[in-house]
Protein backbone atom coordinates (compact mmCIF):
# COMPACT_ATOMS: atom_id res chain seq x y z
CA UNK A 1 0.00 0.00 0.00
CA UNK A 2 1.51 3.24 -0.92
CA UNK A 3 0.84 6.16 2.00
CA UNK A 4 1.01 9.67 0.59
CA UNK A 5 1.99 11.75 3.39
CA UNK A 6 3.00 15.77 3.29
CA UNK A 7 4.40 17.49 5.89
CA UNK A 8 3.25 21.25 5.23
CA UNK A 9 6.13 22.74 5.71
CA UNK A 10 5.44 26.21 6.94
CA UNK A 11 7.25 28.88 3.52
CA UNK A 12 6.82 30.56 0.71
CA UNK A 13 5.25 28.48 -1.81
CA UNK A 14 5.02 30.80 -4.88
CA UNK A 15 8.32 33.46 -3.59
CA UNK A 16 7.86 36.00 -6.43
CA UNK A 17 5.61 37.55 -9.04
CA UNK A 18 1.98 39.62 -8.64
CA UNK A 19 1.10 37.42 -5.96
CA UNK A 20 2.97 35.20 -3.38
CA UNK A 21 2.04 32.38 -1.53
CA UNK A 22 2.91 30.70 1.92
CA UNK A 23 2.16 28.25 3.99
CA UNK A 24 1.37 29.61 7.00
CA UNK A 25 2.98 28.45 10.58
CA UNK A 26 0.34 26.48 12.51
CA UNK A 27 -2.16 28.12 14.92
CA UNK A 28 -4.61 26.47 17.82
CA UNK A 29 -7.90 26.13 15.56
CA UNK A 30 -11.47 25.61 17.66
CA UNK A 31 -14.71 24.85 16.19
CA UNK A 32 -17.42 26.50 18.61
CA UNK A 33 -20.93 26.45 18.84
CA UNK A 34 -23.52 27.82 20.66
CA UNK A 35 -26.88 29.69 21.09
CA UNK A 36 -27.29 33.53 21.36
CA UNK A 37 -28.12 33.64 24.95
CA UNK A 38 -24.54 32.23 25.78
CA UNK A 39 -22.92 34.79 23.56
CA UNK A 40 -21.62 37.30 26.00
CA UNK A 41 -20.27 34.94 29.01
CA UNK A 42 -18.17 32.94 26.15
CA UNK A 43 -17.02 36.29 24.84
CA UNK A 44 -15.83 37.13 28.23
CA UNK A 45 -14.29 33.81 28.91
CA UNK A 46 -12.28 33.22 25.51
CA UNK A 47 -11.76 37.66 25.80
CA UNK A 48 -12.68 37.82 22.12
CA UNK A 49 -16.56 39.87 21.37
CA UNK A 50 -17.48 37.29 19.24
CA UNK A 51 -19.39 39.11 16.29
CA UNK A 52 -23.37 37.73 15.16
CA UNK A 53 -22.97 39.15 11.50
CA UNK A 54 -22.16 35.95 9.41
CA UNK A 55 -18.73 36.78 7.91
CA UNK A 56 -17.78 39.21 10.69
CA UNK A 57 -14.33 39.20 12.58
CA UNK A 58 -13.21 40.38 15.75
CA UNK A 59 -9.84 39.89 17.78
CA UNK A 60 -8.17 40.24 20.84
CA UNK A 61 -4.26 40.51 20.42
CA UNK A 62 -3.51 37.05 18.75
CA UNK A 63 -6.58 35.86 19.34
CA UNK A 64 -9.19 35.86 16.23
CA UNK A 65 -12.76 34.99 15.65
CA UNK A 66 -14.82 34.52 13.06
CA UNK A 67 -18.30 34.15 12.39
CA UNK A 68 -19.57 31.26 10.08
CA UNK A 69 -22.79 30.47 10.47
CA UNK A 70 -25.73 32.07 13.02
CA UNK A 71 -24.73 29.83 15.59
CA UNK A 72 -21.06 28.86 14.51
CA UNK A 73 -17.69 30.69 14.99
CA UNK A 74 -14.17 29.77 14.17
CA UNK A 75 -11.47 30.82 17.24
CA UNK A 76 -7.33 30.84 15.96
CA UNK A 77 -5.08 31.71 18.55
CA UNK A 78 -1.41 31.12 19.18
CA UNK A 79 -0.50 27.39 20.03
CA UNK A 80 0.93 27.93 23.12
CA UNK A 81 -2.93 29.15 24.01
CA UNK A 82 -4.58 25.84 23.25
CA UNK A 83 -4.86 24.82 26.68
CA UNK A 84 -5.84 28.71 27.92
CA UNK A 85 -9.22 28.84 25.60
CA UNK A 86 -9.85 25.07 26.65
CA UNK A 87 -9.47 25.76 30.21
CA UNK A 88 -11.55 29.39 29.98
CA UNK A 89 -14.50 27.64 28.03
CA UNK A 90 -14.97 24.86 30.10
CA UNK A 91 -14.82 26.99 33.69
CA UNK A 92 -18.16 29.01 32.16
CA UNK A 93 -19.29 25.81 30.65
CA UNK A 94 -22.08 24.79 33.79
CA UNK A 95 -23.59 28.75 33.07
CA UNK A 96 -23.22 29.08 29.16
CA UNK A 97 -23.77 25.76 27.28
CA UNK A 98 -21.74 25.63 24.19
CA UNK A 99 -19.37 23.14 22.08
CA UNK A 100 -16.10 23.88 21.85
CA UNK A 101 -13.99 21.01 20.01
CA UNK A 102 -10.28 21.82 18.97
CA UNK A 103 -9.58 21.35 14.82
CA UNK A 104 -5.90 22.55 14.78
CA UNK A 105 -5.12 19.72 12.74
CA UNK A 106 -7.99 19.89 10.72
CA UNK A 107 -6.26 22.72 8.11
CA UNK A 108 -3.80 24.70 7.24
CA UNK A 109 -3.64 28.13 6.06
CA UNK A 110 -2.12 29.70 3.03
CA UNK A 111 -1.52 33.52 2.85
CA UNK A 112 -2.37 34.75 -0.46
CA UNK A 113 -0.97 38.32 -0.96
CA UNK A 114 0.10 40.62 -4.23
CA UNK A 115 -1.37 43.22 -6.34
CA UNK A 116 -3.87 40.50 -8.04
CA UNK A 117 -4.23 38.45 -5.08
CA UNK A 118 -8.26 38.77 -5.34
CA UNK A 119 -8.31 37.73 -8.98
CA UNK A 120 -5.94 34.99 -8.31
CA UNK A 121 -8.73 33.41 -6.30
CA UNK A 122 -11.61 33.77 -8.91
CA UNK A 123 -9.99 30.97 -10.31
CA UNK A 124 -11.83 28.64 -8.06
CA UNK A 125 -14.05 31.00 -6.12
CA UNK A 126 -17.54 31.92 -7.07
CA UNK A 127 -18.22 34.59 -4.70
CA UNK A 128 -17.46 38.07 -5.74
CA UNK A 129 -14.05 38.22 -4.04
CA UNK A 130 -15.42 41.96 -3.72
CA UNK A 131 -17.93 41.54 -1.75
CA UNK A 132 -15.80 40.80 1.14
CA UNK A 133 -14.76 43.85 3.00
CA UNK A 134 -11.04 43.97 4.56
CA UNK A 135 -11.57 42.84 8.26
CA UNK A 136 -13.99 40.56 6.95
CA UNK A 137 -13.67 36.90 5.81
CA UNK A 138 -16.41 33.99 5.06
CA UNK A 139 -16.38 30.03 4.67
CA UNK A 140 -17.23 29.49 1.29
CA UNK A 141 -15.85 27.38 -2.23
CA UNK A 142 -12.65 26.89 -3.92
CA UNK A 143 -12.73 24.44 -7.07
CA UNK A 144 -15.40 22.16 -4.95
CA UNK A 145 -13.85 21.91 -1.56
CA UNK A 146 -15.06 24.50 1.36
CA UNK A 147 -12.55 27.03 2.79
CA UNK A 148 -12.11 29.89 5.37
CA UNK A 149 -11.49 33.14 3.27
CA UNK A 150 -9.90 36.12 5.95
CA UNK A 151 -9.52 39.23 3.99
CA UNK A 152 -6.54 40.92 6.11
CA UNK A 153 -5.91 44.03 3.61
CA UNK A 154 -7.52 44.96 0.12
CA UNK A 155 -4.92 42.24 -1.64
CA UNK A 156 -3.54 40.26 1.34
CA UNK A 157 -5.93 36.91 2.33
CA UNK A 158 -5.76 33.77 4.56
CA UNK A 159 -7.62 30.84 3.12
CA UNK A 160 -7.88 27.76 5.87
CA UNK A 161 -7.55 24.39 3.77
CA UNK A 162 -9.04 21.31 4.78
CA UNK A 163 -5.55 19.35 5.34
CA UNK A 164 -6.69 16.24 2.86
CA UNK A 165 -7.52 19.15 0.18
CA UNK A 166 -5.06 21.39 0.53
CA UNK A 167 -2.44 19.54 -2.01
CA UNK A 168 -5.10 20.26 -4.72
CA UNK A 169 -5.82 23.78 -3.58
CA UNK A 170 -2.26 24.81 -3.67
CA UNK A 171 -1.75 23.06 -6.71
CA UNK A 172 -5.09 25.08 -8.08
CA UNK A 173 -3.13 28.69 -6.58
CA UNK A 174 0.39 27.98 -7.82
CA UNK A 175 -1.29 27.05 -11.23
CA UNK A 176 -2.74 30.36 -11.48
CA UNK A 177 0.39 32.28 -10.35
CA UNK A 178 2.09 30.72 -13.60
CA UNK A 179 -0.68 32.06 -15.58
CA UNK A 180 -0.20 35.65 -14.09
CA UNK A 181 3.63 34.75 -14.88
CA UNK A 182 3.66 33.29 -18.75
CA UNK A 183 1.07 37.05 -19.58
CA UNK B 1 -25.44 30.93 -12.70
CA UNK B 2 -28.62 31.17 -10.29
CA UNK B 3 -27.85 33.69 -7.67
CA UNK B 4 -29.37 32.71 -4.42
CA UNK B 5 -30.26 34.74 -1.27
CA UNK B 6 -29.29 33.47 1.93
CA UNK B 7 -32.02 34.35 4.64
CA UNK B 8 -29.18 33.09 7.68
CA UNK B 9 -26.00 35.26 5.95
CA UNK B 10 -28.44 37.77 4.51
CA UNK B 11 -26.57 37.55 1.29
CA UNK B 12 -26.89 36.77 -2.30
CA UNK B 13 -24.25 34.48 -3.41
CA UNK B 14 -23.74 32.06 -6.08
CA UNK B 15 -25.71 28.49 -6.70
CA UNK B 16 -22.44 26.50 -6.44
CA UNK B 17 -22.58 27.72 -2.70
CA UNK B 18 -25.59 26.03 -2.37
CA UNK B 19 -27.33 22.20 -2.12
CA UNK B 20 -31.12 21.29 -3.15
CA UNK B 21 -32.22 19.38 -0.29
CA UNK B 22 -35.82 18.39 -1.71
CA UNK B 23 -39.50 19.42 -1.40
CA UNK B 24 -40.32 21.83 1.97
CA UNK B 25 -42.65 21.86 4.43
CA UNK B 26 -43.07 17.95 4.38
CA UNK B 27 -44.02 17.00 8.22
CA UNK B 28 -42.52 13.75 9.74
CA UNK B 29 -45.55 11.73 11.17
CA UNK B 30 -45.70 12.68 15.22
CA UNK B 31 -46.19 9.28 15.69
CA UNK B 32 -44.61 7.27 12.88
CA UNK B 33 -45.92 3.64 14.23
CA UNK B 34 -49.43 4.69 14.25
CA UNK B 35 -49.58 5.22 10.49
CA UNK B 36 -50.54 3.44 7.70
CA UNK B 37 -48.06 1.71 5.28
CA UNK B 38 -49.88 3.80 2.15
CA UNK B 39 -49.06 7.39 4.78
CA UNK B 40 -45.71 6.18 5.50
CA UNK B 41 -45.27 5.41 1.74
CA UNK B 42 -46.79 9.13 0.67
CA UNK B 43 -44.58 10.64 3.77
CA UNK B 44 -41.21 9.36 2.22
CA UNK B 45 -41.74 9.20 -1.43
CA UNK B 46 -44.79 11.20 -2.93
CA UNK B 47 -43.91 14.67 -3.46
CA UNK B 48 -46.05 17.51 -5.41
CA UNK B 49 -43.59 17.87 -8.39
CA UNK B 50 -45.53 20.60 -9.24
CA UNK B 51 -44.67 22.66 -12.44
CA UNK B 52 -44.55 26.53 -11.55
CA UNK B 53 -43.63 27.90 -8.10
CA UNK B 54 -42.47 24.99 -5.71
CA UNK B 55 -41.68 25.14 -2.02
CA UNK B 56 -38.70 23.64 -1.40
CA UNK B 57 -35.40 23.56 0.67
CA UNK B 58 -31.63 24.35 -0.13
CA UNK B 59 -28.45 23.87 1.92
CA UNK B 60 -26.04 27.16 2.00
CA UNK B 61 -23.52 23.95 2.21
CA UNK B 62 -20.39 26.09 1.95
CA UNK B 63 -21.60 29.16 3.82
CA UNK B 64 -23.47 28.95 7.12
CA UNK B 65 -24.02 25.37 6.84
CA UNK B 66 -27.62 26.30 7.25
CA UNK B 67 -31.14 24.76 5.81
CA UNK B 68 -33.53 27.37 4.79
CA UNK B 69 -37.06 27.14 2.32
CA UNK B 70 -37.29 28.78 -1.12
CA UNK B 71 -40.02 29.36 -3.55
CA UNK B 72 -39.04 28.94 -6.87
CA UNK B 73 -40.21 28.48 -10.14
CA UNK B 74 -39.16 25.47 -11.71
CA UNK B 75 -40.02 26.26 -15.15
CA UNK B 76 -38.42 30.14 -15.01
CA UNK B 77 -35.62 29.02 -12.15
CA UNK B 78 -36.48 32.33 -11.15
CA UNK B 79 -36.77 32.54 -7.24
CA UNK B 80 -39.65 34.44 -5.60
CA UNK B 81 -38.66 34.18 -2.20
CA UNK B 82 -36.33 32.45 0.27
CA UNK B 83 -36.96 32.42 4.03
CA UNK B 84 -35.93 31.12 7.74
CA UNK B 85 -36.51 27.26 8.04
CA UNK B 86 -39.05 28.48 11.22
CA UNK B 87 -40.63 30.70 9.64
CA UNK B 88 -44.24 30.29 8.40
CA UNK B 89 -44.89 29.73 4.76
CA UNK B 90 -45.51 32.43 2.82
CA UNK B 91 -48.70 32.67 0.48
CA UNK B 92 -48.15 32.10 -2.86
CA UNK B 93 -50.91 35.08 -4.00
CA UNK B 94 -49.00 37.73 -2.31
CA UNK B 95 -45.29 36.23 -3.70
CA UNK B 96 -46.67 36.21 -7.29
CA UNK B 97 -48.43 39.66 -6.80
CA UNK B 98 -45.44 40.81 -5.22
CA UNK B 99 -43.17 39.22 -7.91
CA UNK B 100 -44.67 41.13 -11.05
Amino acid sequence: MTVLTHAFTPGPIVASGQVKLTLMAPVARFSLRLRAANIPAVSKAIGVDLATTVGARAANGTTESICLGPDEWLIIAKPDDTETVTNACADVYASATHSLTEVSAREVTVRIEGERASELLTIGCPRDIDSIPVGGGCRTVIDGVTVVLWRDAEQSFRMDIWRSFALHIIDLLCTGCKEFAAE
Amino acid sequence: MLLIHCPYCNQTLPELEFTYAGEAHIARPADPSSVSDEEWRDFLFIRTNVKGPHYERWRHFHGCGRYFNAVRDTVSDRFLITYKTDDPRPELSKLLEKSK
